[in-house]
């Protein structure tokens, strides 16, 4: 089904088909990225599923998935292509005498000795892809610089071979923790979508969906819990993921209730730094028992 | 850096041809992004031709899809889509105005005078709080009117939106506060949310705007974004946590500042170890020099803030500041003050609550003995006796505060001296620039012995941490 969806409520109901919920103004900037064929940069807290999103669009729209996970370093020739001069090495050697240069050096520049990297193969696929650019904060600016070319035109400059055009328009998605300015000149061709944590009714679905045993009134008090949590003032405050984890692990450990007792042995699962552990424990942990004293036997029944 | 504004005539040639839409639009559009560039943001034409080309894709008669669009396109960074939505809203609601002016169309079915009367403002004051409670945006918006309208039979009014604005608020008895005094059955005991406590003023304050406008059958000129509708939210508790997260940001930037020069700016420093090594291979000529790499300054700090009173909103984001430069620099001793100085170096490093920090400070730290004003001059020299022998030319000493001395002598003369033994030294003052030397704040006779900057908004802080760590002092 890898048709082209003619408005936003398409690609939101594909999305959803695919395991993803989006929000409405998610929905419509990837519409606006099939459409208007430009590059996405989706910024955001992390764990708030910016990953997940160009896996859901691939999926929904039956496309590869090219995936260029970035870090501090990267170059060229792990992000785009590389001579494999091993196999130019070996052609050279097994060439009899008498052949010429000339002849050899046409040879071994040829498509035959290119080793494609996520980026040229993205560009080279026959079918059409997305293409998933991870965390592109990570590099360097020249990395940056190098992706201009790509991002505009979808196309990539090799001096060997001349310049390799995509035949097929792949679905870029850049994501960002923001973690460095970008530069100009990138966020310049991209179309922007910034994702934050989701309303209250919102996770409710999402947690629905990926824990869908969990009892309903359960799965309102987590992420009424996690709403809370999340404005108090942590270094790391819990994401979506995190609500996911604690959802199927409440499910596991088949709770029916959220109380302190299971808050305390569970609380690890969204909160992950001492000094977080130690606020969250006093804030939420302390009302909840305070909330049960009144109803419910004392503690340590 | 405020743009020329250009006339209409030049937008309908440039889209003219590119969009089936009215031509209208497109030069709205313009004009749209001329506001914005007004505002700071950086807005080229061939993100207004996205625009275009993106709004030629979604209906138009859906605001939300509309306002996604326009900012997926225009708006690219967290802090430009904070004000894309402030210029959104006054943008629209400005030229949806200056149409129904135009064309002389008047607001049916508003509140007449005489119904506002039969209006109890107890009632109402239940309604409203009732209604915030419950989240129900419909009613809100109604019962914002008939608050005008019972407001105005009052007479009560000055004239003025902002204060208006205010002072309705307070009529109606609405805070985010618990308040213990009203009966248990009252909406407004447990304190009214405060996201729906602005968003209430909010719709006051449009529908103030509205029956001004209709009154005065003109809009009122465009007023620039201010910088405070951008600064840090500073005060209300839960506010911290917005700030430690700029903080946050600003701590990541900083671990990555000293690479993005990499390449661009060679070191002048030879090493001679990795060029002789590297001229191995060139069988011992030095073909290529090897330079030392640029490593970021980490400097030893000493932080003092002030804590009295009259910085008492600036001192939440301060203490911030300071929680997030413990986390950043490990050679780091703070210290608070107001008629004393007092070392507070251990309490950061164990809390992060402010209030946990706040109560340390006020059980333990005894800075406040008599009057409660600061008290510069005796400040100064008590910091010296405390750490004067350490005080060496690679430490840095920041100090926050207002310079407000309360009439006493400023003691520049011991500053003076504290800030020769220092390597460097950093004024971060809360007030704008335009109100320093007034009244009894003595900012620059400080300001001669070290560099002061105004910290008020997220990117004061972060020119300051900028020049904080760069490796080389700056051109002053």
């Amino acid at each position: 089904m890898s048709t082209v969806p003619s408005s936003a409520d398409q690609v939101a109901a594909g999305l959803r088909g695919a395991g993803y919920l989006p929000a409405e103004s998610t929905a419509l900037v990837s519409y606006l990225a099939v459409a208007l064929g430009k590059p996405v940069l989706v910024e955001g807290p992390a764990g708030v599923g910016k990953t997940e999103l160009a896996k859901a669009l691939a999926r929904s729209l039956d496309r590869r998935l090219v995936r260029l996970q970035c870090y501090e370093g990267l170059d060229e020739a792990k992000a785009l292509y590389e001579w494999n001069y091993r196999k130019q090495l070996l052609r050279i050697q097994a060439e009899s005498d008498g052949t010429g240069w000339s002849d050899v050096q046409d040879d071994i520049f040829g498509h035959e000795f290119l080793l494609t990297r996520p980026l040229m193969e993205a560009i080279a696929s026959p079918e059409p892809v997305v293409l998933l650019i991870d965390e592109i904060d990570k590099t360097d600016q020249e990395f940056e610089a190098m992706l201009l070319e790509l991002l505009s035109d979808f196309q990539i400059s090799i001096p060997e071979l001349g310049t390799i055009t995509s035949t097929t328009h792949p679905i870029v998605l850049l994501t960002s923790n923001n973690s460095r300015e970008l530069t100009e000149a990138l966020k310049r061709r991209c179309l922007y979508l910034w994702l934050d944590y989701p309303c209250l009714e919102h996770e409710l679905a999402i947690v629905h969906l990926h824990a869908p045993d969990l009892p309903e009134t359960v799965a309102r008090k987590l992420v009424q819990l996690i709403a809370t949590i999340r404005e108090l003032d942590l270094k790391k405050p819990p994401s979506i993921a995190e609500s996911i984890d604690w959802a199927r692990a409440l499910l596991l450990l088949g709770a029916t209730d959220i109380d302190a007792d299971v808050f305390a042995s569970t609380m690890s699962l969204i909160v992950k730094h001492r000094t977080d552990l130690d606020i969250v424990a006093d804030r939420v942990g302390v009302k909840l028992r305070a909330g049960a004293g009144a109803g419910v036997a004392p503690e340590g029944a | 850096m405020p743009a020329p504004r250009k006339p209409d005539a030049r937008a309908a040639a440039l889209f003219g041809s590119t969009t089936g839409g009215p031509t209208g639009l497109a030069a709205r559009l313009v004009e749209f992004g001329e506001e914005l560039r007004g505002e700071g943001l950086a807005i080229g034409t061939s993100e207004l031709l996205d625009a275009v080309a993106a709004l030629e894709l979604v209906p138009w008669d859906q605001r939300e899809r509309f306002r996604a669009a326009l900012s997926a396109t225009l708006a690219k960074t967290p802090e430009d889509r904070k004000t894309f939505d402030l210029v959104f809203d006054r943008f629209f609601f400005r030229a949806a105005e200056q149409a129904a002016v135009r064309e002389g169309v008047r607001e049916g079915g508003g509140i007449d005078a005489d119904a506002a009367a039969q209006l109890d403002m107890e009632a109402l004051r239940a309604l409203i709080a009732e209604a915030m409670a419950a989240g129900d945006e419909g009613t809100m918006k109604d019962l914002a009117r008939l608050s005008i309208a019972a407001f105005g039979r009052q007479g009560q009014g000055s004239g003025v939106v902002g204060v208006d604005v205010q002072r309705i608020r307070r009529a109606l008895g609405l805070r985010s506060e618990p308040q213990l005094g009203l009966p248990p059955e009252d909406p407004r005991r447990k304190g009214v949310p405060r996201e729906s406590l602005r968003a209430f003023e909010a719709m006051l304050r449009r529908e103030l705007e509205r029956a001004q406008i209709e009154r005065q059958q003109a809009l009122p000129p465009a007023r620039p974004l201010n910088e405070i509708d951008r600064a840090l939210p500073s005060g209300p508790l839960q506010d911290l946590a917005a700030v430690h997260r700029v903080v946050a940001q600003l701590k990541r930037r900083l671990k990555t500042q000293g690479q993005e020069q990499r390449g661009s700016q060679r070191h002048a420093h030879v090493d001679v170890r990795r060029t002789m090594r590297a001229s191995l291979q060139t069988g011992g000529v030095p073909v290529q020099l090897k330079f030392r790499p640029r490593r970021p300054r980490r400097p030893e700090i000493y932080v003092l803030c002030d804590v009295s009173t009259s910085v008492t909103s600036a001192s939440v984001f301060f203490l911030s500041v300071l929680h997030a430069l413990h986390d950043s620099f490990r050679r780091m001793r703070s210290f608070v003050f107001i008629e004393r100085i007092s070392e507070v170096t251990d309490v950061f490093e164990r809390e992060r609550d402010f209030r946990a920090v706040s109560e340390a400070i006020g059980r333990d730290a005894g800075v406040a003995d008599v009057s409660g004003y600061t008290d510069y001059g005796r400040v100064w020299n008590e910091f010296r006796t405390l750490v004067e022998d350490d005080l060496h030319p690679r430490a840095t000493v920041i100090v926050l505060g207002d310079a407000r001395t309360n009439g006493r002598d400023p003691k520049a003369e011991a500053f003076a001296r504290i800030t020769a033994k220092a390597g460097r030294t950093f004024w971060l003052n809360p007030e704008p620039k335009l109100y320093w030397n007034y009244g009894d704040s003595v900012i620059s006779a400080y300001a001669a012995h070290c560099e002061a900057y105004e910290c008020w908004t997220t990117q004061h802080l972060e020119d300051f941490v900028k020049a904080l760590t760069s490796p080389s002092m700056p051109p002053r």
